[in-house]
């Protein structure tokens, strides 16, 4: 028979509940709720008069063909700093699980990066590839490489996708850190008396195995690359040049609080959250099935 | 345990010590940091020393666009500020928020306060009156684009040091220093400030309809003539060249220049500063060069900088420090003051008369020359000052698409029309917005 605690008061577990519900509503629902209601309105910067304009902020955003190419820009950057991002880590935690001495020097460095505010990995990053002073720079001059990206919208790419994925680098090492030290040794231990190499326990035992941590993390590196994001952009190429780093949720937060464009900048948070919310949903239902628990 | 008790005693002490009649605190916000933000809180001090009525706090709110965006969001939670600077681009935004903010020449008005927009150089007037004349906020800090050259550079090129007038001249120096080995020929900060909106003023060809936005919101740009496309398309020219090196949307030119990486370098008056304290090399600051063949040319350069704006919803008392406090601001010895102190340019004729009494000029050769620039000539309706809705995201528009052109991506006119495009967008927004 099946075990169950009831509580026996009605009201009891509404109250446990409570605390978590309300910071839910208040800090999710509640501004969620605010953008979708600004998003049809139309509303001078000091918010003294406000229209009811329909759908009119969305035709005006899809009419600008920067925004359709906004949304290529993201999806470029996401999948930049997701799959490097995770193949990296997966790569520097395999190495750190097979360390012997010094184990714990290694893995608090790689852990370090995450205590870094995105502000500040993205000006640190912006130093080194400073076009004049920039010290990456002046090595890649040694090559023959002319590196600028105040001017060139592809290396400008690279330098944001560098400093978000260096920044997301130890939150995912140390997932898959866990992950690799909770696979039995046992199971590689029979897989290499019958003869597998590291390569093939690596593909047939580890990944599968660690299938369940990468999909957690997909699903984190990707809300991460659309969301919090946003700091780095802010303090290197502010989505510039030629809005060739202009990511979905920078210009959600150029429009609204930098050009005081409320009715824009709502409707961009709103099609964006409708973007994650499908994106996630997608995840669980169609990757999730291929992972094993 | 005792030094708890010794610090609550002069906690108590220095309460009953201050005055007995409370003085009317007046918050002002700004976004002056560094040297400036020191300037700014001695004025301030200053000002709350020569009375004891009123107090005014200064109060740094980071870059000028944070501090319009934080003076916005405390309008909005209906507690804003008395006073707020605001750069020259968010203009028509304040203006349009009636309710919000309290035009300066009423706030002077109510309170009998003596206030002659006159006594201001035309271009700040203009730059901040209403059609009618009125004058909406407070000419503060107010800068120009100038040309800076190196003087070494120049002689190691085997140039006389001398500011090229024209952009033909330009070319031709940029071309010798670029053999001399010159690695950066020239730059500039501000591009849009800069090449489009001084260009136009000081080739007297208006940057958009109705007055450049004065004389109403219906107003549309007019970046894409064929002036502004040939004058993009030879910086992309140069671009291409190597004689032109992009440094970035704000002041980032004014570093290569003070640091000797360019040659020639075009930003704000105020970069003066900056440059006297790190250049190791000679230097001069010069009018910006114009295209030789355009009629009237060159007109009068336009100002940049801010002004100070009153919210609206505060107190009479409170309105009457503020005037008391624009009073003293007013006053030419305070004008000189900051203008010998931070650089920016002097905005009464009786501050600027004063300083050149002073010698100062002679003692800082070139000083001047910001304010000749700005009264070249009596502006015309395509100088006088610039009036667009929402600019802060107009001027971007404008300078993603001048980035296009430096890096070879589009064509000049096809830059220009799509600035244009996406310009009038953003104007119809804010007109509709702002019915």
């Amino acid at each position: 028979m099946e075990k169950r605690v009831v509580f026996r008061s009605a009201w009891l577990p509404y109250v446990l509940l409570a605390p978590q519900l309300a910071i839910t509503v208040v800090f999710f629902f509640w501004p969620a709720s605010q953008a979708v209601w600004y998003s049809f309105q139309l509303q001078d910067a000091f918010g003294l008069s406000s229209q009811f304009v329909g759908f009119e902020n969305f035709r005006a955003l899809f009419r600008d063909p920067h925004y359709l190419q906004s949304f290529k820009t993201t999806a470029v950057f996401s999948i930049a700093v997701s799959a490097s991002g995770i193949v990296i880590s997966l790569l520097l935690a395999t190495m750190a699980d097979r360390v012997v001495r010094g184990a714990l020097a290694y893995k608090t460095v790689l852990i370090w990066p995450y205590a870094v505010a995105a502000a500040v990995a993205g000006v640190l990053w912006a130093f080194i590839f400073a076009p004049s002073i920039g010290i990456v720079t002046y090595l890649l001059k040694g090559f023959g490489i002319d590196w600028n990206w105040i001017i060139k919208g592809d290396q400008a790419m690279l330098l944001i996708i560098i400093a978000s994925v260096w920044k997301q680098i130890s939150y995912n090492f140390l997932f898959f850190l866990a992950g690799l030290q909770s696979i039995p040794k046992s199971l590689l231990e029979a897989a290499a008396i019958d003869g597998a190499g590291p390569a093939r326990r690596f593909w047939t035992i580890v990944i599968p195995l660690l299938s369940p941590v990468t999909f957690f993390l997909l699903v984190v590196n990707i809300v991460y690359a659309f969301f919090e994001t946003f700091g780095v952009v802010d303090a290197t190429t502010q989505g510039g040049p030629a809005q060739a780093t202009q990511i979905l949720v920078y210009k959600v937060y150029h429009d609204g609080v930098k050009s005081a464009d409320i009715g824009g900048s709502s409707a961009q948070s709103v099609i964006l959250m409708i973007i994650v919310i499908a994106l996630t949903a997608i995840q669980f239902r169609f990757i999730e099935r291929k992972v094993q628990y | 345990m005792r030094i708890k008790i010794l610090a609550t005693a002069a906690a108590v002490a220095a309460a009953f010590a201050a005055p007995a009649q409370a003085q009317v605190e007046i918050q002002w916000w700004h976004s002056m940091g560094g040297a400036l933000g020191t300037a700014v809180n001695e004025v301030a001090d200053k000002f709350n020393a020569s009375q004891k009525e009123y107090k005014v706090n200064t109060i740094y709110k980071g870059s000028y666009p944070e501090s319009m965006t934080a003076a916005i969001a405390a309008f909005r939670a209906k507690n804003p500020p008395h006073i707020v600077q605001v750069f020259e681009v968010g203009t028509a935004t304040m203006m349009a928020a009636k309710g919000a903010i309290v035009p300066v020449a009423t706030v002077m008005r109510n309170a009998k306060e003596p206030f002659e927009p006159k006594a201001y150089l035309p271009t700040v007037t203009g730059y901040y009156s209403d059609l009618k004349g009125n004058m909406l906020s407070f000419p503060f800090n107010s800068s120009t684009v100038m040309f800076y050259i190196n003087h070494d550079a120049f002689k190691k090129a085997g140039l006389e040091p001398k500011a090229p007038k024209t952009w033909k001249e330009v070319i031709a120096a940029a071309e010798k220093l670029k053999a001399a080995g010159q690695q950066c020929v020239y730059t500039t900060s501000w591009p849009s400030w800069m090449h489009i909106e001084n260009f136009s003023a000081w080739h007297n060809v208006p940057i958009g309809t109705k007055q450049n936005g004065m004389g109403g919101f219906d107003t549309v740009f007019t970046i894409n003539s064929p002036l502004h496309v040939r004058h993009l398309a030879m910086l992309g020219d140069m671009a291409k060249k190597g004689l032109f090196t992009y440094a970035g949307r704000t002041n980032q030119g004014d570093a290569k220049f003070s640091s000797g990486e360019c040659a020639m370098f075009s930003g704000s008056a105020g970069a003066q500063a900056g440059i006297k304290r790190a250049a190791k090399f000679e230097w001069s600051i010069n009018f910006i060069p114009y295209h030789d063949d355009v009629k009237g040319a060159p007109q009068n350069s336009i100002i940049g900088g801010a002004s100070l704006w009153v919210m609206g919803g505060k107190k009479p008392a409170e309105y009457k420090g503020v005037a008391k406090f624009f009073a003293y601001l007013s006053q030419p010895d305070v004008q000189m003051d900051w203008h010998t102190k931070t650089g920016y340019v002097p905005i009464t004729q009786a501050s600027y008369e004063l300083t050149r009494k002073s010698g100062f000029y002679d003692k800082n050769p070139g000083a001047d020359m910001p304010v000749k620039q700005l009264t070249n000539k009596t502006p015309t309706a395509n100088s006088k000052g610039l009036r667009f809705g929402n600019f802060v995201q107009g001027r971007e528009v404008i300078e993603e698409e001048m980035e296009s052109v430096f890096a070879g991506k589009k064509d000049a006119k096809t830059a220009m029309n799509d600035a244009v495009k996406r310009g009038n967008d953003i104007l119809r927004r804010f007109e509709a917005a702002n019915k």
